[in-house]
């Protein structure tokens, strides 16, 4: 059903220099702390993490509550921020496909798509013959998905001894860590100027409305590095 | 636990899996050497830097308490350590961390 030589080879992304573990590990540290000060209780904040394993997600969810929004705008608010993982969904399951494969795994396993295990996919799956991808692609999601798990558990009981400065250093290894990883993700012209305009544009689109910011300004971008690409990289 | 909260978290995450639910079902009809599949790759990472861009610039939670000018010299000190220590993860993660906790006390 599931190729352990090349679900072990997936899990073990986690270990190494480039390991997400650090990053992911932070920000659902922050994360378990900031939903048992929103009173949530153990066993929801890991239900929430195992659940929905996507962080701006759950960082709206916990700012709705707190302003007491309705579960309609909750809806709303969440599927705005975590649209990006159409696009990503959209631009990796095609390289996982395989004729070999059923169906079914590519419905699980979407459920990891996030933006960790989404970049270190895409930074190793050409090393991986295609009939194998998806078995290796679960392992990755298993491994972060365990990782922001047991850290949501470590942060909820450690919340009372976080100070405001540490929750501070915690929250920027998550976007320094994307950061790097997007750096080294920049190979073609294609990739380089989608990275570069969406740097420029998402904040630049904040100016007009911030909840959309990032869905246009992403497609502005991406959508002009896409014809620029085209016509330059070979 | 409470049962408001857990609907809560229910349509949490049903509003997060409908994006991938609906990244599955088009993916099925792209493959990986069409247009459409590089158009979506573009899309993919340029709505990532915009949402990392805005995380830095305009963050919303307690990343906002720290002056913008601050944030964007810990970044750009984190990047240089990236390349540094020849593109190792463990250490400009870390550095950030510290160096910004220490800047959020002492100023």
């Amino acid at each position: 059903m599931i190729d352990t030589n090349h679900f072990l080879k997936g899990f073990k992304s986690i270990k190494g220099v480039r390991s997400p573990a650090i990053a992911l590990g932070a920000s659902f540290l922050a994360i378990g702390a900031l939903l048992k000060n929103l009173g949530f209780s153990i066993q929801e904040s890991i239900f929430s993490t195992f659940l929905t394993y996507a962080l701006p997600g759950s960082l709206v969810m916990a700012e709705s509550m707190l302003i007491g929004a309705s579960l309609i705008n909750i809806f709303i608010a969440v599927w705005l921020v975590n649209a990006r993982l159409y696009p990503m969904t959209v631009a990796l399951m095609p390289l996982l496909m395989h004729e070999n494969q059923p169906r079914w795994k590519y419905y699980l396993s979407c459920h990891f798509i996030a933006v960790s295990s989404w970049l270190i996919m895409k930074d190793n799956y050409e090393d991986i013959e295609k009939e194998n991808r998806l078995d290796f692609w679960i392992g990755i999601g298993t491994a972060t998905w365990s990782v922001a798990i047991f850290s949501t558990i470590i942060g909820y009981v450690v919340s009372d001894f976080l100070n405001k400065d540490m929750i501070i250093g915690l929250a920027i290894i998550n976007p320094v860590y994307f950061i790097c990883m997007m750096i080294s993700a920049m190979k073609t012209i294609q990739i380089s100027l989608s990275i570069i305009l969406g740097t420029i544009l998402g904040p630049a689109f904040y100016f007009f409305s911030p909840e959309w910011c990032i869905l246009f300004g992403g497609f502005f971008a991406g959508t002009i590095a896409f014809f620029i690409g085209e016509k330059n990289d070979k | 636990m409470t049962s408001n909260i857990v609907i809560v978290i229910i349509i949490t995450s049903l509003a997060t899996y409908l994006s991938r639910f609906l990244g599955v079902v088009s993916a099925e009809k792209i493959k990986e050497t069409s247009n459409m599949f590089r158009w979506f790759n573009c899309l993919a990472y340029s709505t990532l830097a915009a949402l990392i861009a805005r995380i830095v610039i305009f963050p919303s939670g307690s990343l906002s308490e720290i002056d913008y000018l601050i944030r964007l010299f810990v970044v750009i000190l984190s990047v240089v350590v990236f390349y540094l220590t020849k593109k190792n993860l463990v250490y400009p993660t870390l550095f950030s961390a510290i160096i910004l906790s220490v800047f959020s006390s002492y100023l």
